[in-house]
């Protein structure tokens, strides 16, 4: 991932807009939605959620990540390879492969999600998954921007992740599975750098939450996050 | 400063670097003075703008070190010199200008505003058979000079423009001026950035706003529920957010990264022209900038503007005019007392401006007046006004002088020596028609239909009722007090050169999708689209409708822009013309230019998408 990201950086700087009738050259971007250490009382998480997009103004590449490390152990890694379509002014079809590394066992779906701007400025990003083992998922997050001044943002957020079945494997249940809730303070120093405070708010529901009754984890859990947002 | 070593140092003298820096001493900061009784500069100016004159020229494109912030960046100057030097032909003459590129890249040179064949015109791979100047080569244009006025010359490759490619061109008249002046000064209005113009470009398509630091806040929102109600905050509201704009997007590039420039010089130091009291003094103003229209003001001073875009026009008295990206006008003031006058151009956005100093002695500057408030875009702007939108659909015509908008006679506000023609006629004023009624010199009755290329996802927006804004003087400059320079003013001199009905029309919707940072004509890239066929000797009438929320300068190469105004026997002539947000205006063409010529957008980050080949045969 890493070697990825800095092979996409080159790129980027190396990217050059050509002299005639070129409107539309392939750009990329490197975004660093979260890097946040969460603190919790206990070991506390570090969590990276980042996007990377290569391509031009309607056709895109798309790479998302969500990485979680707990006392030095990768907890939850995902990472989804996308193609990106644009399908309406603020929106994008997005269709490709997600595989998810850890918890173990690894799991591979296929995605299918629209990305995008919402009416009243909500931005979307709404998926459905199909796994090789006939699993079905779906995962919805909303985010909004309140401008306090033009460079201090507060960022509610929503995320919702559904399953169609039981996998006690990885811990998760039927229906609703969890839920998690963030508001976010960020001061963008630039607009490319912004350090945030915020506090998290994740609660699991149904079998998930049983299942991680039976692991003697909690079934919610608040947090405060401090950490910042980049891109390039 | 420190010198950096150049590709071609015969190209570059140090006694030249001192025109190129913005912070130089004192004693370099007289501007361009020509003594009009001779035709020529009265002396060499000691400040940044060389004048070059006669028949004969030498250009040079060279990397040229430049410092206008502090930090220090590679301009693509030409003769070493930002903005260039000031060409001063004279009208009849042939000029010759050999244009040597020591760039590492393709260079070119437009004569922006000039009628000369399209061999000359240098836009590469437009004009016929040209293909840009490379590398270490050179290109020598001729073409004999057909007319007179203020214009101007620039780059068309690349992103050079933006690098301080721009110059003036003056042609001086093989007759008299029809009016007189005593001094003679060339403005020049730019913006420079310290970053590459690529990253720019490539930031807008990552992070359209990124650039704009006028957003609004929860606070300007609390202060409007407060005023108009929870209800009439929503209903004012609800347009923008379901179409997710924003109201406060006025430039896509903003005093955020740009230092605004007067002829070469930072509004810190400040540009200075000699005066003495009681003359009339002459300012050839160019917005030479590649993204930033300025609104222009003297205070303490009204101005006679005497052209546009070169062109003598009735003269007309005004306080402030806004002159879009690549227009020119030409004003005369005339100091009555023995003090500095600012002459103060704010940027559209008001995020900086540029400013000089008409002073009667160089140790005085004057007094630089706060920038106005940010303007703010209204319903109207999108081309959904409420009080239209119920006409929206049948006779536009009709509409516009039912919702007193535009009809030709209306020069409310604006009390001018340019008016009093219309006076000989006011019994006659019903029977005129009104603007949009169809006729030569009213534009166009067509309805406006969107082509279905401008549906998908690189359109965000259409015009549902664009209207003729003749008399309005554009956001931000509305009811300020101030009498304000609108195209509705603009009445040729003389008489109308070509004084046909229109053989056709063709429309041309600006089309693009703010957030995505694409723009096109009628939805259709200019990598994508078809030339625009014109039959050789034709009239024809061009409406362009913008359904878009910015500001386009649109700019036809080769031939001129005829625009409608509201009188058929005094249609003025323009090379660019302002089409506001939403709304729609139109032109005559007379196609009298064989071969391939440039149509676009003006604005330098929207050119490469709006953009059409014109291929008069």
């Amino acid at each position: 991932m890493k070697r990825t990201l800095i092979a996409l950086g080159t790129l980027v700087l190396a990217t050059n807009v050509p002299a005639a009738g070129g409107d539309d050259p392939v750009l990329a971007k490197v975004m660093i939605d979260r890097f946040e250490r969460q603190h919790t009382g206990g070991d506390d998480p570090l969590m990276l959620e980042a996007d990377v997009w290569i391509g031009r103004d309607l056709h895109k590449l798309w790479f998302k990540t969500e990485v979680e490390r707990v006392g030095g152990e990768t907890e939850e890694a995902e990472i989804q390879a996308l193609y990106s379509r644009a399908i309406a002014p603020y929106w994008d079809l997005q269709v490709g492969w997600r595989h998810d590394a850890m918890p173990k066992p690894e799991r591979d779906w296929l995605a299918i999600g629209f990305n995008g701007l919402a009416p009243y400025w909500f931005e979307v990003d709404a998926a459905a998954f199909v796994g090789g083992n006939g699993q079905v998922a779906a995962r919805f997050t909303g985010e909004y921007e309140w401008l306090f001044t033009q460079k201090l943002v507060l960022s509610p957020e929503l995320e919702v992740n559904l399953h169609g079945k039981d996998d006690r494997a990885t811990g998760v249940g039927s229906g609703l599975s969890d839920l998690e809730l963030g508001l976010r303070l960020r001061y963008e120093i630039v607009r490319e750098f912004a350090p945030y405070i915020g506090i998290n708010w994740t609660k699991k529901f149904g079998d998930t939450a049983d299942f991680a009754r039976d692991h003697g984890e909690d079934t919610s859990d608040a947090q405060v996050v401090v950490g910042f947002r980049a891109w390039f | 400063m420190s010198r950096i070593s150049l590709p071609h140092p015969g190209a570059f003298s140090p006694s030249r670097r001192r025109f190129v820096t913005g912070l130089a001493a004192g004693g370099a900061l007289l501007g361009l003075g020509i003594n009009p009784a001779t035709g020529r500069a009265a002396a060499t100016p000691p400040g940044r703008q060389q004048v070059l004159s006669g028949t004969r020229f030498d250009l040079t494109y060279s990397p040229t070190p430049i410092n206008l912030t502090g930090a220090e960046r590679q301009a693509t100057a030409i003769n070493g010199t930002v903005p260039a030097p000031v060409l001063r032909w004279r009208e009849g003459d042939t000029v010759t200008l050999k244009v040597t590129n020591h760039l590492a890249e393709d260079a070119s040179i437009h004569w922006h505003g000039l009628i000369l064949p399209s061999s000359q015109d240098g836009v590469p791979h437009i004009s016929d058979g040209f293909e840009g100047i490379p590398p270490g080569e050179s290109f020598t244009y001729q073409f004999p000079v057909k007319q007179s006025g203020t214009y101007w010359y620039h780059s068309h490759s690349g992103f050079h423009e933006q690098t301080g490619s721009y110059g003036a061109i003056i042609i001086d008249p093989a007759g008299p001026e029809p009016f007189a002046c005593d001094r003679d000064y060339a403005l020049v209005l730019s913006d420079w950035s310290d970053e590459d113009p690529n990253h720019i470009y490539a930031t807008l398509k990552k992070l359209s706003h990124y650039y704009n630091f006028r957003e609004r806040t929860i606070f300007d929102a609390l202060a409007e529920i407060r005023e108009k109600g929870w209800a009439g905050y929503r209903a004012e509201r609800d347009m923008w957010d379901t179409m997710r704009m924003s109201d406060r997007d006025i430039s896509d590039v903003t005093g955020y990264t740009y230092t605004f420039l007067m002829n070469g010089v930072t509004p810190a130091e400040g540009w200075k022209g000699l005066f003495r009291r009681g003359e009339r003094v002459r300012l050839r103003i160019i917005n030479a900038a590649a993204m930033t229209f300025f609104d222009l003001r003297i205070p303490g001073l009204e101005m006679t503007v005497v052209a546009a875009d070169g062109q003598n026009i009735e003269p007309v008295t005004v306080d402030e005019l806004r002159l879009g990206v690549a227009e020119t006008y030409d004003v005369i003031v005339r100091p009555q007392d023995d003090r500095p006058y600012t002459v103060f151009a704010q940027a559209i956005d008001r995020s900086g401006y540029a400013r000089g100093t008409l002073t009667p002695d160089l140790a005085l500057a004057g007094e630089v007046p706060e920038m106005d408030p940010a303007p703010i875009l209204t319903h109207g702007d999108m081309g959904m006004d409420m009080a239209a939108m119920g006409h929206a659909g049948h006779d536009m015509g009709a509409n516009d002088s039912a919702d007193g908008g535009m009809p030709a006679m209306d020069h409310s506000g604006h009390d001018m020596g340019g008016m009093d023609h219309s006076g000989h006629d006011m019994g006659g004023m019903e029977a005129r028609p009104a603007i949009g009624s169809g006729t030569a010199g009213y534009g166009s009755s067509r309805p406006v239909v969107h082509a279905d290329t401008e549906y998908g996802p690189h359109i965000d927006m259409r015009a549902d009722a664009p209207q003729y804004r003749l008399d309005d003087p554009g956001v931000g400059l509305r009811d300020n007090g101030r009498r304000v320079l609108t195209y509705a003013d603009l009445f040729n001199i003389g008489a109308t050169p070509d004084p046909r009905e229109p053989g056709r029309e063709i429309d041309l919707h600006l089309t693009g999708n703010m957030s995505r940072y694409m723009w096109s004509m009628d939805g259709i890239k200019f990598a994508d689209a078809e030339p625009l066929g014109l039959k050789f000797g034709e009239r024809v009438r061009i409406n362009l409708i913008n359904d878009t929320m910015m500001n386009h300068p649109i700019h036809l190469h080769g031939m001129w822009s005829d625009l409608e105004t509201g009188d058929p026997g005094r249609i003025p002539r323009k090379h660019t013309v302002i089409v506001q947000p939403g709304a729609r205006i139109s032109y005559l063409v007379t196609a009298d230019a064989m071969g391939g010529w440039a149509y676009h957008c003006h604005l330098l980050y929207h050119m490469p998408g709006m953009f059409r080949k014109v291929v008069v045969s």
